[in-house]
């Protein structure tokens, strides 16, 4: 650390704040999806990833077409490319909810094992759709390589791209939950089923679309990540775990919680990181995680409910 | 067919094979004379019940087809199959036919085992090609051991361990490590060093050799080793340590979809790979397609084989491999060594004159293919392949420039001493 000179030092806090920062909107955008699914209807979806990977596999066939068929727009691209993954990856939610999950809501814990299944059964169909290997999906040059702020210090632009990204999703969840009447719908529907049934709210189409909506995100989500990682059959199941530990942490039922976990994981896995190795850095978050979660094991924020 | 995609080359191992048996003038060993006309009676070539009849022999393909691995083990039934398609195509092994039964090991190890002792105690195969991880190699060890099997294991591996029954057609540790290192030092007047590893037995095992090579053998610098969890997919942290560090070679053993992570990022954090030296031994050409080679270009890879690679022998290898399996696929380094796997035993068996496993293992030694993409092998007495080793510089169309390679053909060491 020591034999730098100050200058040096203070843009690698810099670029190191930045690579905390861009962590912090990966795992954002990973967890929101579930954060929804999970926090608000209680599914416990194990297959996540997969459709985090449906949308990068979108993704990989988007700039297959462009490149084919209209070079001239490709530079555009992964903006289309992103609302294919979410429609697909919606579609492919509201198929499985109504074919698996609204069988399973009265049993929360089958929906474990039902989605572990589901994910295998996708990760068999990615293989056999799109082959065993991993994909190569290629960016439009704009979105590579980095912005030169001073002498030392850069600034990656797909790590920016991943952080307007992430903001703008996270704001519009946020308007759709607490502004409008699908998001007082799906909030009734949660405190009580039965209740919001009786009240006049189709349950039924609430939850569709619900987790239709968490899995489109996990779609746009996937895109995204194929510019920071890989696209292959089982490669969803790198951010499932990480996903979990966002959700969980920071408080099943809170959007606030999703936000203030994934700042905590990731600021103390980036700074950790730096000073330890990239190993002892995960055991160190996961011991971090573990710790609070036994003084406070409903998470960061909790919704205050009488007991 | 393939007598004319390996023109000549086939002829000199039958011939040798001929000539140990009219050397030793056995019964048995008189037999591979015969091989070409008719075939030796199956009682005196298999005494040990394996499933050989008169006409047919079968092998076991034992690969994960679903599951995590699948992604890398693809590349390597191609090869066998290819391989076994071509032996078939030239008369086959002692004059039968090869059958083979595939088995998916599913990237999980315990069905590795149990695959394995189907193979062998139901099925009776007389060689099995398979495996790829070091973790379902030691998972099906004891079966090949207990039942006395033949595996030939195509991937390079981290070594420590030699078997009576396995061949290994992959490199072990040093003979991929050493020379690379060699060349980076004298080519790039490399002082100083920066290790990067997946967190498992064979990054860990490969950097323990390499920082000992580099310590005390050419006596200069490792600045940093790290390791991250597999499947970890941010890098950012150490990206910029080691802008901070600055080393002169980056030295990565990376596997996965970690892979991808690692090269997107570095390219993104502004590291190019054509400025900055890195050499890995864990992308092959398979690698680049998930990478994507605006990526990697510039890095340096040491391995054994490149599909580039310029001979005779590759010249015909490349084209059956893609006509078989589609103008597209792309063949890396393990694949390469799987390919091996069925020519080596078939070139073991006709100089055993027998299907034998204990003729075979103890005829193992010595037995040269000089048919092979990767130029000339041969099996050493501890069962691993003396090859060359080689350096490749990455191409924007994701395949590699042969740079360097190695004058004489490297000595396997599974044990190396001084480096453990």
């Amino acid at each position: 650390m020591f034999g730098y000179s100050l200058g040096e030092l203070g843009s690698i806090l810099v670029m190191q704040g930045f690579s905390g920062l861009i962590l912090f909107s990966v795992y954002l955008l990973m967890a929101l999806g579930l954060a929804i699914i999970f926090g608000q209807m209680g599914v416990i979806n194990m297959a996540h990833g997969e459709f985090m990977i449906l949308g990068a596999y979108m993704t990989y066939f988007c700039s297959h077409l462009f490149a084919s068929y209209l070079p001239g727009l490709y530079a555009g691209y992964f903006f289309v490319a992103m609302v294919v993954a979410f429609i697909a990856s919606g579609a492919a939610g509201l198929l499985v909810e109504w074919a698996l999950i609204r069988r399973l809501y009265a049993r929360p814990l089958d929906t474990l094992l039902a989605t572990w299944g589901l994910s295998l059964i996708m990760q068999q169909a990615f293989r056999s759709g799109f082959g065993a290997r991993e994909v190569g999906v290629e960016l439009p040059p704009w979105m590579m390589g980095s912005l030169q702020v001073t002498d030392t210090i850069e600034v990656q632009i797909n790590g920016l791209f991943v952080m307007g990204l992430t903001l703008l999703i996270t704001a519009g969840v946020a308007l759709l939950l607490f502004r409008s009447r699908w998001g007082l719908q799906v909030r009734s529907v949660m405190a009580n089923r039965t209740m919001a049934g009786a009240a006049g709210i189709d349950t039924r189409r609430t939850d569709r679309l619900t987790f239709g909506l968490g899995c489109g995100i996990a779609g746009i989500a996937g895109s995204a990540f194929t510019m920071i990682g890989s696209t292959g059959p089982t490669a969803g199941q790198l951010y499932i775990v990480d996903t979990f530990l966002v959700v969980v942490f920071g408080g099943a039922q809170s959007l606030l919680g999703t936000i203030a976990s994934a700042l905590t994981i990731s600021q103390s896995q980036s700074t950790l990181e730096f000073f330890l190795t990239g190993s002892m850095a995960k055991v160190l978050t996961l011991l971090i995680v573990i710790g609070i979660l036994m003084l406070r094991p409903q998470g960061l924020f909790a919704l205050k409910v009488r007991r | 067919m393939s007598s004319e995609k390996h023109p000549g080359n086939l002829l000199s191992p039958t011939r040798r094979g001929l000539l140990v048996g009219a050397a030793t003038l056995s019964a048995t060993a008189m037999l591979p004379q015969l091989a070409l006309a008719e075939a030796p009676p199956t009682a005196a070539v298999n005494t040990t019940g394996l499933a050989v009849t008169d006409t047919e022999v079968t092998v076991g393909i034992l690969h994960s087809v679903t599951g995590t691995m699948a992604i890398s083990e693809t590349g390597s039934v191609e090869a066998e199959k290819l391989a076994i398609e071509q032996i078939n195509a030239q008369g086959g092994v002692l004059g039968r036919k090869i059958k083979f039964i595939q088995e998916d090991g599913a990237s999980d190890w315990p069905t590795f085992a149990e695959k394995a002792k189907k193979l062998l105690v139901q099925d009776k195969c007389a060689s099995v090609m398979g495996c790829w991880t070091s973790a379902s190699r030691k998972a099906v060890l004891p079966v090949f051991e207990q039942y006395n099997g033949m595996l030939y294991y195509p991937t390079f591996y981290e070594g420590l361990e030699q078997s009576k029954n396995v061949i290994y057609t992959g490199q072990e540790a040093t003979q991929q490590i050493l020379a690379g290192l060699n060349w980076v030092e004298k080519e790039k007047g490399a002082k100083t060093f920066y290790l990067l590893g997946s967190d498992y037995i064979w990054p860990r095992t490969s950097n323990k050799i390499a920082r000992k090579h580099i310590e005390n053998v050419l006596k200069l610098k490792v600045v940093g080793e790290e390791y991250f969890p597999l499947g970890s997919t941010q890098f950012n942290s150490v990206i910029n340590k080691m802008k901070l560090v600055k080393p002169d070679v980056i030295y990565a053993i990376i596997v996965g979809g970690s892979n991808v992570a690692f090269y997107k990022q570095l390219k993104a954090a502004g590291i190019d790979l054509t400025k900055q030296t890195l050499m890995t031994i864990s992308v092959t050409e398979d690698e680049i397609l998930g990478i994507g080679g605006e990526n990697i270009v510039g890095a340096y890879a040491c391995m054994k084989y490149f599909q580039s690679l310029d001979n005779p022998n590759n010249k015909a290898f490349v084209p059956a491999f893609q006509k078989m399996w589609g103008e597209k696929t792309v063949i890396g380094d393990v694949t390469q060594a799987a390919y091996l796997g069925p020519w080596l035993w078939k070139l073991t068996v006709e100089k055993a004159g027998s299907f034998d496993i204990d003729k075979i293992a103890a005829a193992s030694p010595g037995v040269e293919f000089k048919g092979a993409p990767e130029g000339y092998v041969r099996i050493h007495e501890n069962h691993h392949l003396w090859s060359k080793t080689r350096v490749g510089r990455a191409r924007l169309d994701g395949q590699y420039d042969v740079i360097y390679e190695t004058a004489e053909l490297m000595e396997p060491d599974p044990f190396p001493k001084g480096y453990q």
